[in-house]
């Protein structure tokens, strides 16, 4: 937007207004950052005080932050910790996909496809309530029982089958809500494009619909993460059944503690990392502003 | 430009600099906007119209300059912005109803949240301003049902619920039909000859030429040329003015 000719081309230099407001601004912040600094050291000290007079305080730390059996815990644990992430990887994408193609089935119009909107309605309304504990006995133990013929017994595969089948059905309505979140607009405006309604699925709908499920579906796999743990009752060596091992051994539960601050940690940086990623997008496609 | 009775400027800007990035979008902006008075803003698309009005709602914060509304300076960071936003109503382009709210309760949520009307008080003035506006049937209607006109007559209609001192009014014909916008300018003309003061951004001239005391014509950002509709419309003294108005004529649109 150069000015040509009419307008004046003098540089621009701020004005004394502007300086003062900008040293008023980063007064305000100086301030802030004092106050706040100075109250989380005031909440630090004062918790810090509360837990470590606290009469059990001292059994506590003994039972459950001795660095001796954190020391030794800490390989297995990790070991084990190598299986949950393989789990995660490898269910996390299967629930993706499934959850997606269950809550596409249950947004097909038309007759013919009736009875996959039944099947994927069924589907989702049994295996979200069935408790996941009773889901995984059944096919980690009940499956091998039936001997059936180049069926696995191996309790990773079956466990993972379970995990599949009670996520899938949480992610699909998820993915529904977001599908169903879409203004009547788009669909109207892709339509009267000439796209197909698979074509305004692909290209209109989804792409609108999984941005604003990013949240919820992080949630479910940070679950997802969690649950993984749960394969051990079958027998597999996760992260935690290697601490289980070495609490049962010593009676102490710092390993417990350090497989649980692992899962926590695992968690942290992939939230943020989404967070950081739809906040990138939505600063380029929003109109400015403050508000 | 109309003075009235000897009362300070509504909206006054002073210096106004506004930057996205290294574009400059407004450059020393002044602008004074008097009580009971309508001031155009005109010029092509990008030329800062919609920015100015932003800014002067403080939904953009500006680089340098100050605003002041009633005298008092609104940009200073000590101000309350919404406080300031109380006393300004907005009309949006693209109407920007609440779809999961009925008409009447689009319009109340103001007046009863923010304002504190009663329930009851606030339904009657709802009421007997769309009645007013030719929307009497419309309160129970949720927004996606009624036709662009209406919206945007409703949206109208929930800026003047809480009775705002200053309109901005941001290009809201452009969304519009030509049939419908015969019925949303007479919504603003009434508003005039019920002494509303309002800021227009517009694309429809002849309409600015009808309705405003002011005129400006904004261009990359600087206020080229101000003055009464007859002034600048009838003898622009600069040559990027005459231009404009000379491509709007062969487009069919002065």
């Amino acid at each position: 937007m150069a000015a040509d000719g009419t307008a004046d081309v003098r540089p621009y230099v701020p004005s004394a207004r502007r300086l003062e407001r900008e040293r008023f601004q980063r007064a305000r912040t100086r301030r802030a950052t004092a106050v706040a600094a100075a109250s989380t050291l005031v909440t630090a000290v004062a918790l810090f005080l509360v837990v470590v007079e606290s009469p059990g305080w001292p059994r506590t730390r003994e039972t459950f932050f001795n660095a001796h059996y954190a020391r030794e815990a800490l390989p297995h644990i990790l070991d084990g910790l190598w299986l949950n992430i393989r789990l995660l990887v490898v269910c996390g994408a299967a629930v993706l996909l499934l959850g997606l193609l269950i809550a596409v089935a249950r947004t097909l119009r038309g007759p013919v496809f009736f009875p996959l909107r039944a099947l994927a309605t069924a589907y989702t309304d049994f295996f979200r309530g069935l408790p996941l504990i009773i889901c995984l006995l059944m096919v980690v133990f009940g499956v091998p029982a039936l001997r059936l013929q180049g069926v696995t017994n191996d309790p990773v595969l079956l466990g993972g089958t379970a995990l599949v089948l009670t996520y899938s059905a949480y992610v699909a309505e998820v993915f529904r809500a977001g599908i169903e979140s879409v203004h009547a607009g788009q669909r109207a405006a892709a339509r009267s494009l000439g796209l197909g309604s698979g074509q305004t699925l692909r290209y209109v709908v989804l792409p609108q619909a999984v941005r604003r499920v990013v949240p919820p579906l992080l949630n479910d796999l940070v679950s997802l993460q969690k649950d993984t743990g749960l394969v051990s009752i079958a027998g597999a060596v996760d992260a935690v059944y290697a601490a289980q091992i070495t609490a049962s051994k010593s009676f102490n539960y710092t390993p417990y503690v350090v497989a649980g601050l692992i899962f926590v940690a695992l968690t942290i940086p992939m939230t943020r990392f989404t967070d950081a990623v739809t906040a990138r997008m939505d600063r380029r496609r929003a109109q400015g502003g403050i508000v | 430009m109309s003075e009235s009775g000897g009362q300070g400027p509504v909206l006054r800007l002073e210096a106004v600099r506004k930057t996205f990035g290294r574009t400059v979008v407004l450059r020393d902006v002044d602008l004074e906007v008097a009580p009971h008075t309508v001031t155009a803003l005109i010029g092509a698309s990008g030329s800062g119209k919609s920015t100015l009005l932003r800014c002067a709602n403080l939904l953009e914060e500006i680089d340098d300059g100050a605003i002041f509304l009633d005298g008092e300076e609104i940009t200073d960071p000590r101000a309350d912005p919404d406080a300031v936003r109380r006393r300004i109503g907005v009309v949006f382009q693209a109407y920007n109803l609440f779809p999961h709210m009925t008409v009447l309760q689009n319009i109340t949520l103001a007046p009863r949240r923010v304002h504190g009307v009663g329930r009851a008080e606030a339904e009657e003035r709802a009421r007997e301003l769309l009645e007013r506006l030719g929307l009497s049937g419309k309160a129970g209607e949720y927004p996606d049902r009624l036709s662009g006109g209406q919206q945007q007559r409703v949206a109208i209609v929930r800026a003047l619920a809480c009775r705002p001192r200053l309109l901005l009014l941001d290009e809201i014909t452009a969304a519009l039909d030509p049939e419908l916008v015969g019925e949303v300018l007479d919504v603003v003309r009434g508003l005039k000859d019920e002494g509303m003061t309002m800021i227009l951004a517009t694309h429809e001239m002849g309409f600015a030429r009808d309705v405003a005391d002011q005129v400006c014509f904004l261009d990359g950002g600087v206020v080229l040329e101000r003055g009464t509709p007859a002034e600048v419309f009838g003898e622009p003294r600069q040559e990027r003015t005459r231009r404009f108005l000379r491509r709007l004529v062969q487009a069919g649109r002065l």
